[in-house]
């Protein structure tokens, strides 16, 4: 069981809730837990939701997309006060993690709140003090809409950041606005030579193109691991 | 134009409705000790072998059914009942899992 011990609006949709968790094992950035709510008649919904900061003792933090037809992201992100309980499960997932020990150049590519799981390896990164070259290529609709602005907006040694602006981009930004392309991926990435690890993450149709423009430039499908959102994400 | 849309609409349900076998884990963790999303499945329709990390998911079934991502066919099934849990494997040629060195 967790308890709300605060939160962070980052998007006037998107709020960041921190849990404290009794008991908590700690994680390794990239896994994620499933929530679950139950209602005072029995009815239970489940969600998974990534871990959006590194380990840190009993608290963890969520980033949550309220949509606008979910079942319990509109709780979570409007209703659910501090102090209140929530039944949280994890850390899972082993799979889609980057382990801080690790030491190949990553190329991390998100779209929309798919930045969640890819900050999360972006901290613990910082946490460790590792000094393995990091890349991300961040798509968002808007200027509005991006995360984490602040923290991102800070240079950290060793970590490069391009963004995809695919509505609305900010004035006098080079790129016009449209879909990711092979060029944004090349670009905004590392050659295929660099062996790098990369982690894709966003919506499936998001997460399917740029996984397949990372293969057709030469990455070794091994090293292309996804993480899609599927279409129960509220 | 109406074949066209309809041909749309299903490509449409066809890459939109799935996850990664990513979210398999919460679900199996709860039979496994083990996390099983990292064990190499084969599938029993082609024979391709890769991390249950990489199948298809679908969840708008009673359950969950993650499906090989090159035929598509249906590697593993899993129903989680009030007081049991539902595996079928039949799809599955076999799991090799990482295990620590004997």
């Amino acid at each position: 069981m967790a308890r709300l011990a605060g939160y962070r609006d980052e998007t006037p949709t998107v709020r960041t809730l921190v849990l404290d968790v009794e008991g908590w094992p700690g994680h390794l950035p990239g896994q994620h837990v499933d929530v679950r709510l139950t209602a005072e008649d029995g009815y239970r919904a489940q969600r998974s939701y990534s871990l959006a900061g590194p380990d840190s003792g009993e608290r963890i933090e969520l980033t949550v997309e309220r949509l606008p037809d979910g079942e319990v992201s509109p709780y979570l992100t409007e209703v659910f006060s501090v102090g209140d309980p929530v039944e949280v499960r994890g850390p899972v997932g082993g799979w889609f993690v980057w382990r801080p020990a690790a030491t190949e150049p990553v190329l991390l590519v998100a779209g929309g709140v798919g930045l969640v799981p890819l900050m999360a390896m972006l901290r613990a990164r910082r946490q460790a003090g590792s000094r393995v070259p990091f890349r991300l290529v961040y798509s968002v609709r808007s200027p509005a809409e991006v995360l984490y602005t602040g923290e991102l907006r800070q240079p950290q040694p060793g970590v490069d950041i391009s963004y995809v602006y695919t509505r609305e981009a900010p004035e006098g930004f080079p790129r016009p606005p449209g879909r990711i392309s092979v060029a944004d991926v090349n670009s905004g990435g590392w050659p295929p030579e660099f062996e790098p690890t990369c982690f894709v993450c966003g919506p499936t149709g998001f997460v399917e193109a740029v996984a397949d423009m990372l293969v057709a430039l030469g990455h070794d499908p091994s090293r292309v691991k996804t993480e899609r959102f599927g279409p129960t994400g509220g | 134009m109406t074949s066209e849309r309809a041909e749309w609409g299903r490509h449409q349900v066809d890459s939109e409705m799935y996850e990664d076998g990513n979210a398999l884990a919460g679900p199996l963790g709860e039979i496994f000790t083990m996390d099983v999303t990292v064990a190499v499945s084969r599938c029993a329709g082609c024979g391709l072998a890769g991390p249950v990390a990489r199948l298809h998911v679908y969840r708008h079934a009673p359950g969950w059914v993650a499906r090989c991502p090159a035929c598509e066919g249906v590697v593993l099934r899993l129903v989680r009942g009030p007081d049991s849990a539902w595996l079928d494997l039949t799809g599955a040629v076999s799991l090799r899992l990482p295990m620590p060195t004997l």
